[in-house]
């Protein structure tokens, strides 16, 4: 990664946009323009601070990387993109310098652009798919979309502040929507445009879900989350926190007693998977959930404010190898730990995390152990970890995923001192209301099932994103939510 | 939203509020609990058993000891002012059914979510034995309560400064010895009496179920951070339980873990202290 100072990028973007200006480009032009590097932060100075890491584009920089796109006709890069933003149009805007425009476009298909450039896994969807990319075979090389989604976006929250969209008239029907997730807010804000009212329970005291009590601030700064959360409140969506689904009311009693039309369900993925080893239950192991919702959503990253304590970490391994994994070490790199160590029983190469956080992870001097997995974690007397004894493997045969299975070596047992143990391998699906709503039918995995429409085994029940999908992304839940909206709209008004 | 309709001071440190919940006060059943939050912000969440519940007047009672830096700052709150945040009712509710002689222990403060679960068992039709132990009489909370539905109530204290001087285990193990043996116990107090319960109860082969009140974040099963090991398998106290059978539980590794944040929260309640003195 760039080692380029924000000054440095920007006269780099200024002298390439003044060669090309207003020339008409070749392709072999524009494949000829250098990828722009995303400003950020220098580690050394990041590793002590929430903020976030990147800065963003500057204007010429957004301009340069928007001159990169070759504006293919078949535009592949929209078949990659789970709510099939109108990329090429959007980029194409921008090199124009229609920003207004470009913003409108990426609207059309996805109501929380500001989010989605930060936290989407582009290199595994549109940029996977950009010819740019592979005209280099790399997709690293794509056109940088979800940057440039993020410039236009950013700046649109600059300028005008946001205009919530306009709102039909009232329908008179009501739909409840469970939690406010990129799942909830999508449903919420589809279905009130076309008039309905819209209620979204939450558990927690603040909304917003999983982009506030996970991901953390140096990679989303909450106040973006509190503004889309905001622009909702405008639209006339009516928010109720501590409201939990299956307890303080139940499901069905949402349209027996409160007289609700619709529900959906996008309670999301949120019960922490344990790995079932020896020493998993001793003082200084948490789950990745726990950490990080006590550092972001409970402030306890500030200490001199906040009264939810977090356990001061001074070396710390962290299992798994997904972005909830490199959130979970770059959040105790943040809160002091001397030595962060990420143990992975695959290589780097299988990761599911995006390439950008594993590489910001390593410049923040994350170190990662790869081909290793933890077989017990070694407590002391007072019942607190000590360290983690982990095995080595190597890669196999593919299994199901496609990707080559690690395979243990015997008698490789190594052992890493550490205090602190964060387990992030992933979550399962909300258990509570499918528990406490026999009707819904569920798969193995705690998943509920859904038809084509988003719709459940209940009447005028409907779900989607992380409780149907399994443990997903932001765009994906949101791809979700769009169909089930869609479909509860019909239902509602009898087309 | 959660106006505080009525608070009393039951003891030096122990506090009853009664506050207006009009969805938790129709929803919840004995054994659940709620979580608070005194500051949207800043504040730390804590769970809080409820120790009744009025559907007329869509209130619930807690009863509270003011040991932490939120409990403290909850005692400090009066009628009318609003806690900020209040979910639940949260946890599996009690399983009540007619077991035929329940033996129940309420220590301190667990008095509190025991009395719920006492009258919720007696109009189920069984034969309660309650017995309530403290430190000394002043600690002595809800006596008159029990008794109006208890059929026997025993009380003890450690120092002796009221009814028997005793720990609870001993009249505990009394009842269990004596004919008729009674079919099930339970036991709600402070984590190491709980434990004494469960081993004295353990050799007369009857279940003992305890409420157990670890650490919690969000108490709604997303963080794991109130995981126990029961019968050999990781429970979240939240959304497993809070009740289990005793006669399963780890409490040694329970009793570790409660104490993860000791440091820091003794560092917190010493600042506490201070702010409270320069009030």
């Amino acid at each position: 990664m760039s080692t380029k100072t924000s000054e440095q990028l920007e006269a780099e973007a200024q002298h390439l946009l003044a060669s090309f200006e207003g020339k008409e480009l070749t392709r072999k032009e524009r494949l000829a323009i250098p990828q722009q590097e995303m400003p950020a932060q220098n580690p050394n100075e990041r590793r002590f601070t929430m903020s976030e890491v990147t800065y963003g584009y500057s204007e010429a920089q957004a301009r340069v990387e928007a001159a990169r796109c070759l504006q293919c006709k078949n535009a592949p890069c929209i078949e990659g993109c789970p709510v099939r933003i109108n990329i090429p149009a959007f980029v194409q805007a921008i090199e124009d310098r229609e920003y207004n425009q470009s913003i409108s476009i990426i609207r059309e298909t996805n109501i929380l652009p500001a989010i989605c450039g930060r936290v989407c896994p582009q290199e595994n969807q549109c940029q996977e798919a950009c010819t740019v990319g592979k005209v280099f075979k790399d997709p690293m090389q794509s056109v940088s979309i979800g940057r440039l989604e993020r410039f236009v976006a950013d700046r649109a929250r600059a300028s005008a502040g946001q205009d919530a969209p306009a709102v039909k008239p009232e329908t008179g029907k009501r739909v409840a929507v469970i939690g406010t997730g990129p799942a909830s807010i999508t449903v919420a804000a589809d279905l009130r445009r076309e008039g309905h009212a819209v209620t979204m329970l939450e558990a927690f005291h603040r909304p917003g879900g999983v982009m506030v009590y996970g991901i953390p601030e140096f990679r989303l700064p909450k106040a973006i989350v509190d503004e889309e959360i905001e622009t909702l409140k405008h639209m006339g969506v009516e928010i109720r926190t501590n409201f939990l689904v299956g307890r303080t009311r139940k499901l069905k009693d949402l349209i027996a007693k409160d007289g609700f039309d619709a529900i959906f369900i996008g309670s999301g993925a949120g019960l922490p998977k344990f790995l079932g080893i020896e020493g998993e239950n001793l003082v200084g192991v948490f789950s990745a959930n726990e950490y990080l919702t006590r550092s972001n959503m409970m402030k306890a990253y500030d200490r001199e404010r906040a009264d939810t304590p977090i356990f001061q970490p001074r070396k710390v391994a962290v299992f798994g190898g997904g972005n909830v994994a490199m959130d979970a070490a770059r959040t105790a790199v943040r809160l002091g730990a001397e030595e962060v160590n990420v143990i992975y029983r695959r290589t780097r190469t299988e990761m599911p995390a995006r390439v950008e956080e594993v590489d910001h992870a390593e410049e923040e001097g994350v170190r990662f152990h790869f081909l290793r997995s933890p077989k017990r974690i070694l407590g002391d007397e007072r019942g607190r970890v000590v360290g983690i004894e982990c095995l080595s493997h190597e890669l196999g045969e593919p299994d199901d995923s496609g990707r080559r299975r690690p395979v243990v070596i015997p008698d490789s047992e190594s052992v890493i001192e550490v205090d602190t143990a964060l387990v992030s391998i992933g979550n399962d699906s909300h258990p509570l209301i499918t528990q406490t709503t026999p009707e819904l039918e569920t798969n193995k995995w705690g998943n509920i099932i859904t038809d084509d429409t988003g719709k459940t085994s209940m009447e005028r029940v409907y779900a989607g994103g992380d409780i149907v999908l399994g443990a997903a992304t932001v765009i994906l839940a949101m791809g979700e939510g769009r169909k089930a909206a869609d479909s509860i709209h019909r239902e509602l008004s009898g087309t | 939203m959660n106006r505080i309709l009525a608070k009393q001071q039951l003891s030096e440190h122990v506090f009853r509020i009664r506050v207006e919940a009009p969805l938790i006060a129709e929803e919840r059943e004995p054994g659940q609990f709620v979580i608070i939050q005194l500051d949207s912000n800043f504040g730390e969440r804590i769970p809080l058993t409820i120790a009744d519940a009025d559907q007329a007047e869509g209130s619930i009672t807690l009863i509270f000891q003011a040991v932490g830096r939120t409990t403290r700052r909850l005692a400090e709150l009066r009628e009318g002012d609003e806690i900020a945040n209040l979910l639940g009712p949260l946890g599996r509710p009690t399983e009540i059914r007619r077991f035929g002689r329940v033996v129940a222990v309420g220590g301190g403060i667990g008095v509190a979510p025991l009395f719920p679960i006492l009258q919720a068992l007696k109009e189920a039709g069984n034969h309660v034995t309650a017995i309530i132990g403290a430190r000394t009489h002043e600690l002595v909370i809800l006596e008159d309560e029990v008794r109006a539905v208890a059929d026997e109530l025993i009380v003890c204290t450690d120092d002796g400064s009221y009814g028997r001087k005793a720990l609870v285990t001993k009249p505990l193990e009394e009842v269990c010895s004596a004919e008729p043996a009674p079919d099930l116990a339970v036991a709600i107090g402070p984590p190491i009496m709980m434990k004494f319960c469960v081993e004295t109860v353990r050799p007369y082969d009857i279940p003992v179920m305890v409420s157990l009140n670890t650490i919690m974040v969000d108490g709604t099963g997303m963080c794991g951070g109130c995981r126990v090991t029961v019968g050999g398998e990781t429970k979240f106290v939240c959304i497993d339980g809070p009740e289990f059978d005793g006669r399963e539980v780890e409490f040694d590794n329970m009793l570790k873990r409660l104490d993860a944040y000791r440091e820091q929260e003794q560092q917190a309640l010493e600042n506490c202290k201070i702010e409270e003195m320069h009030r």
